[in-house]
């Protein structure tokens, strides 16, 4: 394990690049999700107030 | 082919497609990369001038890759937006955005990172290294001059212009390593005769990139979807599908 984690000597290098890829990847996710729930409350409120002026 | 190509093309259908795949698409892109990557860090062999540094290629090629595999997708849904007038097509390309600029200057910062150890410097003023900095630059014009427009149509018919005169830059990225004597080393999986590189090697490579764009087309759907409710909110569809949920 500790070999593994040393990786030779470039531990530092592969894992910075690969935590980095991690952060990037899990970041993009949790922003198209954010937009996408975003994008459906302004429409419920929307549809909220456009009945509620009708009735 | 023409029918479903234009049934494709309807906010509606996209719409239902794609929520129909994305739970499948995104389970099929974890499981690749968590493949190719444990494949990469754990069962590939070290290489024989560059050690167990090498690995960063797990995740440094499919980032490139997605850099320009977004920028081509953003460019083509601009053009045909902006010649057949799709909206559809609008919002695809607006979605590539983001993500395109985020893998952008992942590949920028893992090969940065790899570069050190190997060459010694974090950058370099080399062909393909600068080319790929100037898609960052194309990205990010692209996204702040979407933003300087508050009228979405027109914000699509000004960003798809920047974008397909970005595209030129894509083939000079492509053939940096060609064209000039760079730094950068030359392509090791895209070439016409046999790949240089061993197949224990290649193929957890192969199945990151396969994950990777299939995460790329996940964001993609999402992001899409979320233009769409966003571009139609007028409509009667949406009331009757947001009702259904």
């Amino acid at each position: 394990m500790q070999e593994f984690l040393y990786m030779g000597g470039y531990g530092g290098y592969v894992w910075s690049a690969f935590g980095l890829t991690a952060i990037v990847l899990i970041w993009n996710w949790v922003a198209a999700r954010r937009a996408y729930a975003g994008a459906i409350r302004k429409l419920r409120a929307r549809q909220e107030s456009a009945t509620g002026s009708n009735s | 082919m023409w029918t479903w190509f234009h049934k494709l093309g309807s906010p509606p259908h996209f719409f239902r497609i794609s929520g129909a795949l994305l739970p499948w698409i995104s389970s099929i892109a974890f499981l690749l990369m968590v493949l190719g990557i444990y494949g990469g860090l754990v069962l590939s062999p070290a290489d024989y001038q560059q050690g167990d540094g090498f690995r960063i290629i797990y995740v440094h090629v499919p980032a490139a890759w997605l850099s320009m595999l977004a920028y081509v997708t953003m460019a083509s849904a601009a053009g045909v937006g902006l010649v057949w007038r799709i909206k559809l097509a609008h919002a695809v390309a607006a979605s590539c955005a983001v993500p395109g600029a985020s893998f952008t200057f992942l590949a920028l910062a893992t090969g940065s990172i790899w570069g050190k150890p190997m060459w010694g410097t974090w950058w370099e003023w080399d062909a393909r290294l600068t080319s790929e900095l100037i898609l960052l630059f194309l990205y990010l014009g692209y996204i702040s001059l979407r933003n300087a427009f508050s009228d979405v149509s027109k914000a699509d018919r000004a960003s798809a212009v920047l974008a397909l005169v970005g595209v030129v830059n894509i083939p000079i990225i492509h053939y940096s390593v060609t064209w000039w004597n760079t730094l950068h080393q030359g392509a090791t999986v895209s070439k016409m005769a046999a790949p240089s590189i061993s197949g224990s090697m290649l193929w957890p490579l192969l199945v990151s990139a396969i994950g990777f764009t299939l995460f790329f087309v996940a964001l993609l759907f999402t992001r899409t979807r979320a233009e769409i409710l966003m571009r139609e909110r007028r409509t009667k569809w949406l009331t009757e599908v947001l009702e259904g949920t």
